[in-house]
């Protein structure tokens, strides 16, 4: 039988185990494009966790219902849909924001974070279940934009959502806000959360080595004890 | 067979539910995407054009132009938007014109993608308010790297030369088009 995982691991595996970007390397397109700008990167992650949550919240509601050689086309339709309401709902409540992020909006539709958690996860789960795994690669996904277009901002333009943080006599490096400034802080972030990872997984394995050993060491004498 | 029915079934079930949704969606915000589209529209008209007070938009011409009036319904110029190529892609431009076509009263960049840090410096004040009252006969022209002595040149920004050069062209452009329309005794 599977292990049931409890809903708050379910929640928060998509922030650091699996995050969306810096794990699973996926919805490269938008984090990359987007991110010149803390304010665009919430912007962005705020809208793909609408879509996902939302999807995911119709998809495992029907899930028994949609017979699975049409699975991933009603899944791109439920998708293509929510993603139509944030596009519209943007350009009519917050149209410099929709100007911003221009194109990648309509975009989401094939960002294969959503379409991978329909078929990984909302097409097995309930709908409890995959509505907290959709949470939760949402703000993984929102989390890393916000890094990413907060470092890019800072070092890019001296500021912070707006607001100057560096000093006037900081010269912005202009390649942060470039095409390459994207690439060179994923290429940096992911490192970084790479060799924490490494470092947690050796001393996991060193703790549970020493206990192998001490409780060989324990049974030996025991053993030795018994003899 | 069976398999068939339930899928097309299936199919058009989402297609329907989602597009009736959609069509609601739109419904609502279709009015409020035009709102924000004629006050972007209007802000730049009334920033080329200060003294303005209303346009009106010209018809019987094959492009969009704007003929902004003054306080007593006088007819103070014309404010174009007209686009072309910049250094990476296309530059949207609000020319704000004179009357007689013979002088500017302001430029607006309307949208642009140029290189973030040096393009982008079109959109700057600085290099915008140069235009203001800049003559447009014979042409406009750029200088580098010292300030304008005539009266129908701009200095191109250090560093965005292809960017300020393409700005000059698409205006010089768009005043040709209204001239040309205006010689041949059309009416703006």
């Amino acid at each position: 039988m599977k292990k049931q995982v409890t809903l708050i691991k379910e929640y928060t595996k998509g922030i650091w185990e699996t995050n969306p970007v810096f794990k699973q390397v996926l919805g490269m397109c938008p984090t990359l494009a987007v991110t010149v700008s803390a304010e665009n990167g919430i912007a962005m992650g705020l809208a793909t966790t609408f879509v996902l949550v939302f999807s995911s919240f119709i998809i495992s509601l029907v899930r028994k219902l949609i017979p699975t050689q049409v699975r991933i086309a009603s899944y791109i339709v439920v998708i293509a849909t929510f993603v139509t309401i944030v596009d519209l709902v943007m350009k009519a409540q917050f149209p410099e924001l929709s100007v911003a992020l221009g194109p990648y909006i309509p975009l989401i539709v094939v960002n294969c974070i959503i379409l991978g958690r329909q078929e990984a996860f909302a097409s097995k789960n309930s709908v409890g279940r995959s509505v907290t795994d959709a949470l939760g690669m949402g703000s993984g996904f929102l989390l890393a934009l916000f890094m990413l277009g907060s470092i890019r901002e800072i070092l890019g333009s001296r500021t912070i959502l707006g607001f100057q943080v560096m000093p006037n006599f900081y010269e912005p490096w202009l390649i942060m806000i470039l095409p390459a400034g994207a690439f060179l802080t994923l290429g940096l972030l992911m490192g970084t959360f790479a060799t924490f990872s490494a470092r947690k997984k050796r001393i996991e394995r060193e703790f549970i080595l020493k206990k192998h050993i001490s409780s060989r060491q324990i049974i030996s004498a025991t053993e030795g004890g018994a003899e | 067979m069976k398999t068939v029915v339930k899928m097309i079934v299936t199919l058009s079930l989402i297609g329907i539910i989602s597009g009736g949704f959609l069509s609601y969606i739109a419904a609502w915000a279709a009015p409020k995407i035009e709102k924000h589209r004629k006050e972007a529209t209007a802000k730049a008209i009334f920033l080329v054009q200060p003294e303005g007070k209303k346009y009106e938009s010209v018809e019987k011409i094959d492009f969009e132009c704007y003929k902004v009036l003054g306080e007593n319904d006088q007819l103070l110029g014309f404010a174009l938007p007209y686009e072309g190529n910049g250094f990476q892609g296309k530059i949207r431009l609000m020319i704000g014109i004179k009357d007689d076509l013979k002088e500017m009263t302001g430029l607006q960049v309307l949208e642009q993608v140029e290189t973030p840090g040096l393009g982008t410096r079109v959109t700057d004040e600085d290099y915008l308010k140069q235009f203001v009252g800049l003559i447009t006969e014979p042409q406009i022209d750029w200088v580098k790297g010292a300030a304008p002595d005539k009266s129908n040149e701009i200095q191109a920004i250090t560093g965005a030369t292809i960017s300020s050069k393409a700005v000059v062209l698409i205006v010089n452009d768009g005043i040709k088009k209204l001239r040309s329309i205006k010689d041949s005794g059309g009416k703006l």
